[in-house]
């Protein structure tokens, strides 16, 4: 066999290939693309039922500070003075500021007086988004009360990992897949309360509620 | 303090929504401060705490199903002048329309080809890779890339409830298209992990050529194992153990900057060794380069056969031009050829057997599975401590039994699954043994097909580019002391000099 005559086999089982590889790509991207209607990004986002409050969130992201973020659920909140997710168990008695007996590790969670009634005093507990680390610290204090504490991955700080590293370390399976456009979640519970208050025509209530993605 | 008493996890609350929960829905909060006031120990406030917390529980789930107004442990208060605000969450952000991705994704594919095949600029390649590597490994931060991309597709065939993103389909097939025409140009000025180590290879030594190969294979059982953990949602691995995002993110755990650490020093001394060794699409890429329609070739005219640009290339991609053989050694080959062929069967069955022996430690991977292993020692009582996530499990409303179920599920999908795994892999080292006993006759220095990744860095060296770009206007002034045009036949030591 001549050394033509191969060189010529070759370019042709290469074209034949070439071609071959062309068309499965055309194929699989194809079916791919039919398969669903049109591209929608997904969002990693934390089911705020699901979370036992583990403290993987803050340890685990691949950025140095974790994107996820204690948020304040206010219709949640008892406004309790007595706050088992602001005070240690010690605090509680003590109810000084003194940071050990603050449960925050970073004191991200500010407690400012609203009102005295009926003899008792009520206090709103705001978050520090800049300061809080998501160690969930607070979430499983607040769980022995409302719950009205949760965490949820911060989409200005998440940059979308394919895997979430923090997905692959959560205990509770709770990370979830959300569409971008609606990337927040929202406790059952709260959900309902969000949904009355929207109604009485509370614009925060309703943009927050444009953010969340709800399941049902 | 235990996790386990969240309150919205109970099941069936509905059920036991009783008279206690209307007592304790209107008692209790009073109660509470009440005596909280006057309670100075710990251990009795966390009683309390518990206690209250479980009665709650009741009441929440229930409410939540029951009425449009849930009440709540500690209600609410309604304050004279203060209304209730809502938290506000953050936008997404650092979004750009996915088109523009692609299109980015696109233009570059189309420059790196242009640089390697038509203008032949190494400069220009380099300064490709330098953008690529600011844009898509360090403002993009590293995904989605082609790379994990593979997973995604694979786990959009296998699974059709997962929707795959249209751009995540495109940075799939787009360089894999580019790699059939022009060759792996993705690789030389495209691809985020590439550029990291194709600018720390400096000082590159040879890896002998077993080691080479063998280790070449590592990619492909890699790219075996990825797509079978995502086909199952085991794990996204190649995500996992990506060597550079957390050098991307300026942040990551441990376990990723001491990978990417390791990977980034060895790459000092042996070029791209992710590339060559571990990349599962590279794996890809090096298949489909071999029919790739244009593909780099290292002198413009014909080969002087100086051997100065087998000495550049930092990563052995480049073959020195064969001698004749004799027909005692083309006998040898021949047979080679054909053992390997009658070998190739066996190592498939072989590896087949092999693989479906490992299907416990492959479904381990997967964290339910894990779990069922760390719940089965609690319940027989070896276990010493409870996990996390098995105390999760415990106060989930799941089923022990629910959860052995879908482990030994799994556990026997992945008797198959392993053997697959083995097949492929034997698979794969027969093809190689078939590869390398067939011999090419080479008449000068050759790129190699699958293993050069267009990098351009020969250009800088070969004498006949030079006076093509009117640097030097004969060959000889670009050989270093002592050597003489003729390649292998005039054995030269190198010295271990460049030019
Ligand atoms: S305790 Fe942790 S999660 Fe809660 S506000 Fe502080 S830092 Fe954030
Ligand atoms: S997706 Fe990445 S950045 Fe976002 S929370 Fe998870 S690990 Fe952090
Ligand atoms: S890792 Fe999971 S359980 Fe732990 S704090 Fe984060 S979301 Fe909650
Ligand atoms: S372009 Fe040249 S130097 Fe770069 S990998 Fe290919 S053969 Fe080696
Ligand atoms: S440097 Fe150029 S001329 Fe010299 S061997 Fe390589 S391809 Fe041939």
């Amino acid at each position: 066999m001549s050394g033509e005559q191969q060189t010529d086999r070759r370019g042709f089982l290469a074209d034949g290939a070439r071609v071959v590889g062309v068309v499965s790509a055309g194929v699989l991207g194809g079916y791919l693309a039919g398969q669903r209607g049109q591209a929608e990004e997904n969002r990693w986002q934390i089911d705020p039922d699901k979370c036992v409050g583990c403290g993987n969130c803050a340890t685990h992201c691949v950025l140095d500070e974790s994107a996820v973020k204690c948020v304040q659920c206010f219709d949640m909140c008892g406004f309790c003075n007595r706050c088992t997710g602001y005070y240690t168990l010690d605090g509680l008695d003590s109810r000084d500021t003194a940071a050990e007996d603050l449960l925050c590790p970073t004191e991200a969670i500010i407690r400012t007086f609203v009102e005295g009634k009926a003899g008792q005093n009520f206090y709103e507990y705001t978050i520090d988004t800049d300061a809080c680390i998501g160690c969930a610290m607070c979430v499983k204090g607040c769980a022995l009360m409302n719950g009205s504490l949760y965490l949820q991955v911060m989409h200005d700080r998440c940059v979308n990992c394919n895997e979430c590293a923090i997905a692959v370390a959560c205990p509770s399976d709770a990370f979830v897949n959300v569409s971008a456009d609606k990337p927040y979640r929202l406790k059952r519970i709260a959900l309902g309360v969000m949904r009355q208050k929207a109604g009485k025509s509370d614009t925060a209530a309703q943009k927050l509620l444009g953010q969340v993605h709800a399941d049902e | 303090m235990s996790s386990r008493t969240l309150p919205s996890r109970t099941s069936n609350a509905n059920n036991r929504r009783s008279n206690v929960a209307a007592f304790a829905r209107r008692w209790i909060p009073g109660v509470y401060h009440a005596l909280a006031s006057v309670a100075t120990s710990k251990l009795w406030i966390t009683g309390v705490c518990h206690a209250l917390a479980s009665v709650a529980t009741l009441t929440w789930v229930g409410d939540a199903m029951a009425a449009e107004t849930p009440e709540l442990m500690f209600p609410v208060p309604e304050f004279s002048d203060h209304p209730i605000p809502t938290a506000t969450v953050p936008e997404v952000q650092g979004q750009i329309a996915p088109l523009l991705d692609v299109a980015i994704l696109f233009a570059a594919l189309c420059l790196a080809s242009y640089f390697t095949l038509v203008s032949r600029s190494r400069r220009n390649v380099l300064l490709l890779t330098i953008a690529s590597l600011l844009w898509f490994g360090f403002w993009r931060q590293g995904c989605v890339c082609p790379i994990g991309a593979t997973q995604n597709v694979a786990l959009a065939v296998f699974d059709p409830t997962y929707v795959v993103p249209l751009t995540v389909v495109a940075f799939f097939i787009l360089p894999l298209v580019f790699t059939l025409f022009f060759g792996r140009t993705f690789c030389a000025s495209v691809c985020p992990l590439g550029a990291m180590q194709e600018l720390i290879a400096v000082r590159s030594v040879a890896v002998p050529r077993w080691l080479d190969h063998s280790l070449g294979l590592v990619a492909y059982i890699y790219l075996g194992a990825a797509v079978i953990f995502a086909a199952t949602r085991t794990g996204f691995i190649i995500c996992r153990y990506d060597p550079f995002i957390a050098f991307f993110r300026l942040g990551g755990n441990a376990d990723m900057l001491i990978f990417g650490s390791c990977i980034l020093l060895i790459g000092v001394f042996v070029g791209r060794p992710y590339c060559r060794y571990l990349c599962p699409y590279g794996a890809i890429l090096r298949v489909l380069s071999c029919f790739s329609k244009w593909r780099l070739s290292i002198p413009p005219g014909t080969c002087i056969n100086c051997q100065l640009c087998e000495d550049a290339c930092p990563y052995g991609a480049i073959h020195p031009p064969t001698v004749a053989q004799t027909p005692a050694a083309r006998r040898r080959g021949k047979r080679q050829f054909g053992f390997a062929l009658l070998a190739a069967p066996f190592l498939v069955a072989g590896f087949w057997w092999l693989g479906t022996t490992l299907a416990v430690p492959l479904a381990q991977w997967h964290p339910e599975s894990r779990l069922a292993e760390q719940v089965r020692l609690e319940e027989l009582g070896v276990a010493e401590t409870t996990t996390d996530a098995s105390d999760a499990f415990r106060g989930s409303p799941r089923s022990v039994d629910d959860l052995y179920q879908s482990a030994l599920t799994r556990r026997n999908d992945f008797v198959t699954l392993g053997g697959l795994l083995g097949a492929w892999t034997g698979l794969v080292i027969g093809f190689k043994l078939i590869y390398l006993s067939v011999r090419r006759r080479r008449e000068d220095y050759q790129a190699d097909r699958a293993g050069c990744v267009s990098c351009g860095r020969c250009y800088w060296y070969c004498p006949v580019e030079k006076v093509r770009l009117g640097l030097i206007s004969d060959v000889s002034e670009a050989l270093p002391d002592g050597r003489t045009p003729g390649g292998p036949l005039v054995q030269l030591t190198v010295g271990g000099k460049k030019p």
